[in-house]
């Protein structure tokens, strides 16, 4: 028998303040993020701010400091450029303030075909989106969180107890927004790709808080003489083995996603590996402990010490 | 134990029917099977989505108050006419709000016989506060304002499948999306910016005279460059005679191919429009320059004839969307319901314009709010990204399987296998379409389906622990590993619902693979595994477990 973690005891629940130090740091630079967001601050992608993104593809490499000088030169200097590397591809978004009906991204094609004329590209793509079109599918990204929310606080509130579905929405509130937070401090761009990725990960770190709730319920209900806390840290102790391997197992295909998904999928994998870490971390460093946190429990453990 | 031999046919049977759905999915294979064959079978498998095929998306907007004004504007025109028809002197009749039309004229007797007139349109109530002696004031009528809107998305509509479909795109999609937007999907499109074009042109064509008495005051230039519209409209400002628009006419020099327009003084009543065609093609002029011959209906035809009756020698502009196209001078009145318009246009052009003709304009004028295009190179790298990173992902995980579980990692394996096929099947018979991002949710289900076996080994691995005999643990894991199962599936699928209820495009293709996959794979992990770890005890009495 193969073991990642033979048989352990670690006292999880005794670190616990160091766990929602951390989180806490997160969550916070999470909050920062939305309100950021919210703002119109953050870096938010023109399928909610609205604008227009054109994908050039090169047959020689070229310089995006050229590109830059080349689109100031025509006007277009508040463009944003990112290129990826080996295939000589450049992204050119350009936010906000542009309508549609300015036709930007053919001016950007334009303006390329002009200043490189030895450097045949196609076009792999280009999206403009009228700030309606951003708005509205602000709203239903908000009306998706919210919903998905609501609906797996009341699965689980309704499969376990109420503590339990409070705890674990925490704890998946956490993740989300430790996610949210570290793309903003990496000033990446929040996208429809990464918001879906937010929700998905927030279903998976739900699935690993649910894999160690139900040995925290089995056990309460075994042994109800031992303190909360150890009962607690023996429940996870036991399924710690499968929390990991069963988050390696995503770990383990999000990686070749990440690196070699292409630039749509990119950001999309990479919120999802971390949402999975996350997760992970969460289920037993901040979910389970949250459940100690309850007005009842916490009487319960005074009581017995 | 339960028989494993009603489940094994359960299993086999589910591969079968995923196999038979997925075969259209693949063309080359599909079309190589005998016909009986292929008429029994389901002839539409996964469809591509537009992110790995290529093409055009676009939403667009119906301008409705523009529909109501240019619908107010007709009527104007019809009111001129009749108060002509029936010799009433007015001073004038114009348009003067959005659904107001304002009557003006000197001697107040008039008055009551002008009221008499407009009670035949029934579109129109008299507002009488806003009204004089010399003054009759009409709004259109609420219910008609809704009807003219209502109509117009309409007619969108289906001018701009008319118009598609004489593009030639396969499976093009025009819908309605909402109150007032139409969506537009062009697959596999080569050239998005003519579609675009031929889409979005409102296609108004009308015939004006141009205004040769005051031309000359205006001291026009004869030529400007192209985008310099702007300068001559400010310049003229207030100098137009009453009636009078400028329009430009558009050129292409002879030699360097430069794009001009000329400015003309036009007058703004509407001769005649495109409504009255019937036909419109593309022909081939002595100089091999191409033209479109338009024919119109017989009511147009006698209009067509009499305007040109009434003003021989005098030039003509053939107005396309504001655009003039050309300004002959009418030579003599023009028999037949034929004419031509001849511009400065290549034959695609030429082409394009034919098409718009004969589909007829749009209503209002559209605007665009959303244009998503994807070219065909983007599209097939991003197939061969996804197809390896699954291949990819999908080794990772089986190897990781077999090194961690042994045997087990095998049936583990099995039902991965089991998993990628069922899921593809199912795509296949719902018709799904498959996004990238789809792509992402089949790897994310690979990684997440062998998660329930892994639950349940774990569970196995601890039953083996308390010394419990191979049967009793492998039973004991499935059933104490089942709730767990399905309260993490539950929870992932209600996020999944959640993203396909209220995302678009591809992050619904997400959604979808999402979905099906966690639902697939309770089915895989609970029966397919456990009817391999049956038959193997059933078989063999295993005494010790490979796990």
């Amino acid at each position: 028998m193969l073991e990642i973690l033979g048989k352990t005891n670690i006292d999880f629940m005794g670190k616990r303040r160091w766990a929602f130090l951390f989180s806490g740091i997160m969550v916070v630079l999470g909050i920062v993020a939305v309100v950021q967001i919210a703002r119109g601050s953050a870096n938010l992608g023109i399928d909610f701010a609205g604008g227009t993104a054109v994908q050039l593809k090169f047959d020689q490499a070229i310089r995006i400091d050229e590109a830059r000088k080349a689109l100031e030169a025509n006007g277009l200097g508040n463009a944003e450029l990112q290129e990826f590397g080996q295939e000589n591809k450049l992204l050119i978004r350009l936010k906000a303030s542009t309508t549609i009906e300015e036709k930007i991204a053919e001016r950007v094609v334009a303006v390329f075909t002009k200043e490189f004329p030895a450097n045949h590209f196609v076009v792999d793509s280009s999206t403009e989106i009228g700030p309606t079109i951003g708005q509205k599918l602000q709203q239903d990204a908000l009306i998706a969180i919210l919903v998905s929310f609501a609906g797996i606080i009341f699965y689980v509130a309704a499969r376990f107890e109420l503590r339990f579905g409070i705890a674990a929405a925490l704890a998946t509130f956490h993740d989300v927004l430790a996610v949210l937070g570290a793309f903003y401090l990496l000033d990446k761009e929040i996208t429809l790709l990464v918001v879906t990725a937010l929700l998905t990960l927030a279903g998976y770190s739900m699935t690993d808080t649910v894999v160690v709730f139900d040995r925290i319920r089995e056990n309460l209900r075994l042994r109800r003489r031992e303190g909360e806390e150890t009962i607690i840290n023996n429940a996870i102790n036991q399924v710690l083995s499968r929390t990991i391997v069963t988050s390696l197992t995503v770990v383990l295909v999000l990686i070749p996603l990440t690196l070699a998904g292409g630039e749509v999928l990119h950001d999309f994998s990479l919120a999802l590996l971390w949402g999975v870490i996350f997760g992970t971390y969460s289920s037993i460093f901040v979910a389970s402990p949250l459940l100690l946190l309850w007005p009842g429990a916490s009487v319960r453990l005074l009581q017995r010490s | 134990m339960k028989k494993v031999g009603g489940r094994l046919t359960l299993l086999a049977l589910v591969v079968v029917v995923s196999a038979i759905f997925f075969i259209p999915s693949y063309q080359p294979f599909y079309q190589a099977l005998p016909g009986w064959l292929k008429k029994v079978m389901p002839s539409k498998g996964i469809t591509l989505g537009l992110d790995l095929q290529g093409g055009i998306h676009l939403v667009m907007e119906v301008d409705e108050d523009r529909a109501v004004e240019i619908a107010v504007d007709r009527s104007v025109v019809s009111l001129q006419d009749l108060l002509v028809e029936k010799r009433i002197p007015v001073e004038s009749v114009t348009r003067t709000g959005p659904t107001q039309v304002t009557i003006q004229f000197q001697n107040a007797e008039l008055k009551a016989q002008i009221q008499k007139m407009i009670d035949g349109y029934t579109i129109f109530s008299e507002s009488e506060s806003a009204g004089s002696a010399n003054r009759l004031v009409w709004e259109l009528r609420e219910k008609e304002i809704k009807r003219i809107k209502d109509s117009a998305i309409n007619q969108a509509l289906e001018t701009i499948r008319n118009r598609i479909d004489q593009f030639g795109v396969a499976e093009p999609m025009v819908q309605r999306q909402g109150l007032k937007q139409i969506v537009v999907q062009l697959p596999g499109v080569k050239d998005p910016k003519r579609a675009r074009d031929l889409i979005k042109a409102t296609a108004l064509l009308e015939f004006k005279m141009l205004d040769e008495d005051n031309q000359l005051k205006l001291d026009l230039p004869a030529r400007i460059p192209k985008d310099k519209e702007a300068e001559i409209l400010k310049q003229t400002e207030g100098k137009l005679p009453e009636g009078d628009q400028i329009l430009f006419l558009r050129g292409v020099d002879k030699d360097g191919g430069r794009e001009y327009l000329v400015p003309n003084l036009v007058k703004k009543r509407v001769m005649l429009t495109g409504d009255v065609l019937t036909d419109a093609r593309v022909s081939i002029g002595q100089f091999n320059d191409p033209y479109v011959s338009i024919e119109f209906d017989a009511k147009g035809g006698q209009e067509f004839e009499r305007i040109t009756g009434d003003n021989v020698k005098k030039r003509m502009a053939i107005v396309l969307d504001n655009t003039i196209y050309s300004a002959p001078v009418i030579q003599d009145r023009i028999t037949g319901g034929r004419a031509q318009i001849t511009g400065t246009f290549s034959m695609q052009e030429a082409n394009d314009l034919a098409i718009v003709l004969r589909a007829g304009a749009l209503p209002a004028p559209l605007k665009i709010i959303q244009d998503l295009t994807v070219g065909p190179s983007l599209g097939k790298d991003s197939i061969e990204k996804g197809v390896l990173a699954t291949l990819f992902a999908g080794a990772m995980v089986a190897v990781f399987m077999i090194v961690y579980y042994r045997m087990s990692g095998v049936i583990a394996d099995f039902a991965l296998v089991l998993n990628l096929f069922c899921l593809i099947g199912a795509l296949s018979a719902l018709n799904a379409t498959l996004t990238l991002p789809g792509i992402a949710g089949i790897v994310l289900t690979i990684g997440m389906g062998v998660d329930s076996n892994v639950l349940i080994f774990e569970r196995i691995r601890e039953e083996l622990r308390l010394g419990k005999a191979v049967r009793l643990a492998v039973d004991g894991g499935y059933e104490k590993a089942l709730l767990t199962i399905v309260d993490s599936h539950v929870t992932t699928l209600i996020t999944g619902v959640a993203l396909f209820l209220f995302g678009t495009g591809p992050i619904k293709g997400f959604a979808v693979t999402l979905c099906l996959g966690i639902g697939i794979n309770l089915f895989t992990a609970l029966i397919g595994t456990k009817v391999i770890f049956d038959l193997l005890n059933q078989r063999h009495k295993v005494g010790q477990l490979s796990i």
